[in-house]
């Protein structure tokens, strides 16, 4: 095992061995896209990645349209942090080890913005106990407030303040892969199939 | 030459049809590429954006490896430091024993592939497992990625069957994409639930907030470390990025320049380990250090491994990527690797026509075509070259130095042209002839017609 701390001085030392000019750290505010209508758009981009976009008025139609989703007619396992949405068919507070969650048909939860430019939402941990839940289910449902759409990148940064520990992330359609002679894949190893519900009006 | 670009790309070009395909393969992610490229305005904003941002950081480099480790150890991972390969590989299989690990489960990162982590881990006796879906078929095929993004690129879907029928038992035959991936899933989301760590790389490390990005599109990162308790993520020292905010300009760059995404399906952006679990985080330098304090190739550490250049390059594309004989192959791994040995990558920086095409699409602005030519110069002056490009070069130099020689030359070599038979000319010494014919000689030198000219005028 190599004494960690001379790796350490050594390396730092190297990197500030040679004084290299200095570069100013560019202004971030260029003229970043904005669309005139950012949830069509959005809804466009995520159909474009695989995922598909439904436009709700309220809970009672999300609830409504969520149970007519083709995987909700056949799923087993559901595992809803949205209960207005949909009623879990078990607690995940109550899952010790994220492994069981390997038969999960369905998860549901709540992302907090969606990005139109890339079709992405944002995704944390809080309140989930085990985020494994998000990647290991067979499909996953989002569900964002409607009022919540970024145009870009850049507006979405601004609303992110990394202050403690966590995790999070922007979650743009199915898990997919073109690895085999560039064919597109939708499925790889995590959800077969996405779909980001927008609520309200 | 010490490395053979030139031999290992006349196997791959051997089989014509094959190389024929790889060429438009690529060629359609660099169309995909420009696609998405062209819907943004911002486009030429962002890369300048990129590469300022880049440059900034490196000439700050050591505060912002400090504020990162400050940070992340503040959000309670635990830092490591390596100066090369051998020690990254000491520091993993050190966390892994002490966790009694047996089992461990790898999304892409080229710094392992750089490090040759796989081998010395099995070694130990510890099982890994690639779970990027190209990086496993050709772990299974035990060959090394071909290409940064696209590891498995040089392999046709029947190939691909064939390793499947062989190693999980798929049909004899099989070849559709959609069943072969199926078997994939099937076979890897096993590997998922025994896997006893993850490890990772890093797309970027945040140095303001401690944490780090992983971008994939199958989810194989979140799964494989949100699975186990313990995750390693694996960097090399040039993927800091001083703020969060900087992710807006490369997020949407990276995908983009890649595969012609809008950005990739996973951005995982992780601060601190899971509850209850551990985080370790290896910053890596293995000749990074060293081509930080090169005033001509420093940008090439801007790199945020696209794959942009691959896909663009003449070269890379009718050559495949194991031609390079380097974990980055193509345009920057053409620069990168003589710095690590440039007397075993001598060859490399020649692998290249200077088109400048890598250059146009390089979403950080790294002048690649450049530094490959500022490297050729390098070699030479460092007495690399081989004598079969020296000889001709030192001849040239002496003839063209003087006029008259050159002159006669000129009517000597047109009159033995046209007299010489093809069989002749087109000898074994003459490799540049092999694929290409000559151009027919000229009755008259411009001198000639010049002289001719002012001649009649007067």
């Amino acid at each position: 095992m190599p004494d960690a701390n001379t790796s350490r001085t050594e390396i730092l030392h190297a990197v500030r061995n040679r004084q290299v000019v200095h570069a100013e750290l560019p202004s971030l505010d260029g003229g970043w896209i904005t669309y005139p209508d950012s949830v069509r758009h959005f809804a466009e981009t995520l159909q474009g990645v695989g995922g598909k976009c439904c436009e709700v008025r309220d809970e009672s139609q999300l609830r409504e349209e969520l149970s007519r989703l083709p995987p909700m007619a056949t799923a087993k396992k559901i595992c809803s942090l949205v209960p207005e949405a949909c009623q879990p068919t078990f607690d995940l507070e109550q899952v010790r080890d994220p492994h069981e969650l390997e038969d999960v048909d369905v998860a549901i939860a709540c992302g907090q913005f969606a990005v139109a430019e890339n079709g992405a939402v944002w995704v944390t941990d809080a309140g989930i106990k085990h985020r494994a839940v998000l990647f290991i289910t067979q499909h996953l449902v989002l569900v964002v407030p409607r009022g919540q759409v970024v145009d870009n990148m850049h507006q979405a940064y601004e609303r992110l303040k990394f202050t403690g520990p966590g995790f999070g992330a922007f979650i743009s359609g199915p898990s997919k892969t073109a690895d085999i002679e560039q064919s597109l894949v939708i499925g790889a190893h995590g959800p077969r199939s996405h779909t980001v519900f927008l609520v309200g009006s | 030459m010490p490395t053979d670009h030139a031999l290992r790309a006349a196997e791959f070009v051997a089989d014509s049809e094959r190389a024929h395909w790889h060429d438009q393969a690529l060629w359609f992610v660099r169309v995909k590429r420009d696609r998405m490229a062209q819907s943004l305005p911002e486009w030429e904003t962002l890369r300048d954006t990129a590469g300022a941002i880049k440059a900034h950081t490196m000439s700050r480099l050591g505060d912002y490896l400090e504020e990162f480790e400050q940070q992340a150890t503040a959000l309670g991972a635990k830092i490591h430091w390596a100066r090369d390969a051998a020690e990254h590989n000491a520091i993993v299989l050190s966390i892994l024993q002490s966790h009694s690990v047996k089992k461990v489960v790898k999304s892409k990162s080229m710094l392992t592939e750089e490090c040759h982590l796989n081998p010395f881990l099995e070694r130990h006796g510890i099982e890994v497992v690639d779970t990027d879906l190209g990086e496993w078929i050709v772990q299974l095929a035990g060959e090394p990625p071909s290409h940064i993004v696209l590891p498995a690129i040089h392999k046709k879907k029947e190939d691909v069957g064939e390793i499947f029928h062989r190693f999980l038992g798929t049909d004899k035959g099989a070849s559709d994409p959609i069943y072969l991936t199926e078997a994939a899933r099937h076979h890897l989301r096993q590997k998922f639930m025994q896997g006893d760590a993850g490890i990772t790389g890093v797309n970027f490390a945040i140095a303001e907030t401690g944490g780090f990005v992983v971008c994939t599109n199958e989810g194989n990162a979140d799964l494989g470390v949100s699975l186990p308790k313990l995750h390693i993520a694996c960097m090399g020292i040039e993927k800091l990025i001083p703020r969060a905010r900087d992710l807006g300009v490369f997020l949407r760059l990276l995908a983009r320049s890649a595969t012609g995404q809008p950005i990739t399906t996973y951005s995982s952006h992780f601060h601190g380990p899971v509850a209850g679990g551990e985080l370790h985080i290896v910053l890596v330098d293995n000749g990074r250090s060293e081509i930080l304090k090169s005033d001509e190739f420093r940008r090439s550490l801007n790199c945020i491994r696209c794959g942009a250049c691959m896909n663009t390059c003449p070269v890379y594309r009718r050559s495949g990527g194991h031609s390079y004989g380097t974990t980055v192959p193509g345009p920057i791994g053409s620069i990168l690797a003589p710095a690590r040995d440039a007397k075993l990558f001598a060859g490399l920086p020649h692998a290249c026509s200077l088109c400048g095409s890598c250059t146009d699409v390089c979403p950080v602005k790294i002048d690649l075509h450049h530094q490959l030519l500022t490297w050729r110069g390098e070699i030479g002056r460092r007495g690399l070259l081989p004598l079969s490009k020296t000889l001709p070069m030192k001849l040239m130099a002496f003839v063209f130095r003087r006029p008259w020689l050159y002159s006669f030359a000129g009517r000597v070599g047109r009159r033995i042209m046209s007299l010489t038979p093809k069989w002749l000319l087109y000898n074994r010494f003459n490799s540049w002839g092999r694929q290409r014919e000559l151009p027919p000689v000229p009755p008259q030198s411009f001198r000639e017609l010049y002289a001719r000219r002012q001649h009649q005028q007067n």
